[in-house]
């Protein structure tokens, strides 16, 4: 797994160039089950070379708009475009796409090299560069050893890398991910996320991948879309869709967020005042929302944004007090559930900078909360 | 003794019926825990064991004008000791053993040892199971995967409708189809009164109606294992090897099929094995002409009431059959081998 850091990792964002024409076009697609919709209208573009996530809970509807674009399901309407050819009828075989499954899908009865060799027989490659391809991606996946073992002679991990290097073996525009590091445990996950990273930089294969696992979503993608009830809800870049969450939905789905309910009092070009008796006290924000005065409004603000100081402090805004109700000592942070004085309950993260038995914040106190005026953001739904 | 008992019975709480057996066992030199796999033992020795030897020894005697008609195993030299065991206490006994009953099956009067009666009986009974396990397998793999891959209320009522012909008796089902097959029959007349033939066709006491009867017969014991393999075959497979660009048949050929193997050995076997030594179906199908073992063996027995003969044809048949069934077990080790 050395390699040196991607130098433009990250760096090139076709969606924000205006001429840029999208590899993968997903245009108002629709798919229904008898009467059960699980994806609705969803739009979608996707550039050459991105790995692009779909981030939703079980039963949004990621999985079945996967399916359409490797051809197991047909969209009730709606258009599919991958490099600019209509997708419509055409079956998964005659694709350029490639799918890693869920399950891994190995083939039981075949040796590693022959899984990974399969894509390339059906394509009549000619033998000598089969063995050439399977050798390198094997390689690749540090797999060369177990060239020879059949499937169920591999551990969990290996058998997903041969799942991998199968699906990328043919070189496909597309490859598809489906929950692609759900069966591993923690520290072979984040292995095997930075090597998917590596793989796809190197290759330049465009990635779409499925997950639930928000943390997976952030540290894999170019870009986020998020889906719900089979809509996509947002699309950005990891920092987008964490930082300017567009829904109440969103924030509490990526991360965690505390939401205060309010009114909107001021709302200027460079601040906006908003009075949450929820928050007990003012949100004072340095940029403005167009809305009218009196709207109903969200403030949604991450547990890590929130300063904890013991005892009662008086600032005019951004300034709550209330309790600590409870202390969840992780390790590296510390997470702090603080009743406010209206009722409601607040979470804040705090680095441990110093040792845990040295922490000033015990059970009980009385602490003030203050953030940064640009820390929340507003939602209006 | 009851010392070691008792703390067992402190242990596991058991019922005190169970216990006082559990003792019983104990006195008689028994583990409790042996006792148990201990019956399908007691089982196969009673009446597997002992007939199979008792055969054996018949198939070494010879024939006698006797009751039973075959020659005793021991014989006392001395014919003044009429009990065999005081016979065998003075040591005068020896053990006649004859393999005139084996010689017998591969020779005949101006044949050659390989077209005796019997050796023709038995390479007719081979290859007519080895062709109705092809036809069993032909026809029961598309319904068993078709069953498979059906709704589960499909399902249930398809499997249903298989077996449900066992419902009525074997010999039922063959005597109608001697009422389908023979030369007034169903089949003829309507194929006459249709107009595509003249005269019937005569299919009764012919190959062609052993066939009929075996593959009918066994159908479902080739559809059964080939279903309960094929229906816990994960399709997300079918979906990988599509998805690598390999068309639906022929994924059939590379995936389905090569990991429907333990279903198609155990599903032949099944319909093979019984089909080898088939009796009732070529007797009552088959007519005179066709000479099978199983025939063949009730003919030595009843009519030429040579015994010896017939055990060793019995013998010879069960020789026969261990090829394909160690076959079968190899494969299915090989199978809870590969497990999961």
């Amino acid at each position: 797994m050395a390699a040196e850091t991607p130098a433009h990792y990250h760096t090139n964002t076709p969606w924000n160039e205006p001429g840029a024409e999208p590899y993968i076009r997903v245009e108002n697609v629709t798919k229904k089950f008898g009467d059960f919709v699980a994806v609705n209208d969803v739009s979608l573009n996707v550039y050459r070379g991105e790995l692009f996530s779909l981030l939703g809970g079980s039963g949004c509807g990621k999985t079945t708009l996967l399916r359409m674009l490797a051809g197991f399901e047909e969209p009730t309407s709606g258009k599919i475009y991958i490099d600019g050819v209509d997708m419509a009828g055409i079956p998964p075989y005659a694709r350029p796409t490639n799918m890693m499954f869920q399950s891994y899908a190995l083939f039981p009865h075949m040796t590693v090299e022959a899984n990974v060799s399969f894509g390339l027989k059906q394509d009549k490659v000619p033998s000598a560069e089969i063995n050439n391809r399977v050798r390198q991606i094997l390689d690749m996946v540090q797999l060369t050893q177990f060239a020879k073992r059949k499937p169920h002679q591999l551990s969990g991990g290996q058998r997903q890398r041969v799942a991998l290097a199968r699906a990328l073996v043919k070189a496909p525009k597309l490859l598809l991910l489906d929950e692609p590091l759900g069966a591993l445990d923690k520290k072979l996950r984040e292995a095997t996320q930075f090597e998917i990273m590596n793989i796809q930089d190197k290759l330049g294969i465009t990635f779409m991948v499925v997950t639930h696992d928000q943390e997976e979503a952030m540290t894999l993608s170019t870009r986020i879309g998020v889906m719900n009830q089979g809509q996509i809800v947002q699309i950005g870049t990891p920092q987008e869709i964490y930082e300017y969450p567009n829904t109440k939905q969103v924030a509490d789905f990526i991360g965690s967020v505390n939401l205060f309910e309010g009114r909107i009092v001021e709302d200027e070009s460079d601040h906006v005042l908003i009075d949450s008796p929820e928050a007990g006290g003012r949100i004072y924000v340095d940029h403005g929302i167009s809305s009218a005065p009196g709207a109903k409004v969200w403030a949604a603000l991450r547990p890590e944004k929130i300063q904890l100081v013991k005892g009662d402090r008086g600032e005019p805004y951004n300034c709550i007090k209330g309790t600590v109700k409870g202390i969840a000592y992780m390790g590296n942070l510390s997470v702090y559930l603080i009743a406010l004085d209206s009722g409601k309950e607040v979470k804040v993260t705090m680095p441990n900078q110093v040792r845990a038995a040295e922490q000033m914040i015990g059970w009980d106190d009385r602490v003030t909360l203050t953030w940064h005026a640009n820390s929340p953001v507003i939602l209006l739904s | 003794m009851s010392n070691d008992a008792s703390i067992q019975g402190g242990r596991l709480r058991r019922a005190p019926g169970a216990q006082s057996i559990g003792r019983v066992l104990r006195a008689l030199g028994v583990q409790p825990r042996l006792a148990v796999i201990l019956i399908p033992y007691v089982w196969l020795v009673l009446f597997f064991m002992i007939p199979f030897l008792i055969v054996l020894k018949i198939s070494f005697a010879e024939l006698a004008i006797a009751q039973p008609p075959y020659s005793p195993l021991l014989v006392c030299a001395d014919p003044e000791i009429s009990s065999t065991w005081l016979c065998f206490v003075e040591g005068k006994i020896s053990v006649h053993l004859s393999t005139k009953s084996y010689v017998g099956i591969v020779s005949e009067y101006g044949k050659p040892f390989y077209d005796t009666l019997y050796v023709r009986a038995y390479w007719n009974s081979v290859v007519t199971a080895f062709f109705s396990t092809i036809l069993c397998l032909l026809i029961g793999y598309p319904m068993a995967y078709g069953i498979a891959r059906s709704s589960s209320t499909v399902r249930n009522l398809l499997m249903m409708m298989i077996i449900l012909p066992f419902w009525t008796s074997f010999l039922i089902r063959i005597y109608a189809w001697m009422g389908l097959l023979k030369d007034s029959g169903v089949i003829n007349n309507a194929l006459i009164w249709l107009g595509v033939i003249d005269s019937p066709l005569s299919m009764m006491n012919t190959q062609f109606a052993v066939y009929v009867g075996i593959v009918y017969s066994y159908l479902p014991f080739m559809i059964l294992p080939l279903y309960a393999n094929l229906e816990k075959m994960d399709l997300t497979l079918l979906e990988a090897a599509a998805d690598l660009g390999c068309k639906p048949l022929k994924a059939f050929f590379v995936i389905t099929v090569p990991l429907s193997l333990p279903g198609i050995v155990a599903g032949s076997m099944l319909v093979f094995i019984p089909a080898v030594g088939e009796y009732v179906i070529p007797e009552l199908l088959g007519g005179s002409n066709t000479v099978m073992i199983g025939r063949e063996l009730v003919n030595v027995f009843y009519q030429n009431r040579d015994w010896p003969a017939a055990c060793a044809l019995a013998i010879a048949v069960l020789i026969l059959l261990v090829v394909p069934i160690t076959l079968y077990q190899y494969y299915q080790n090989k199978e809870a081998e590969a497990g999961k």
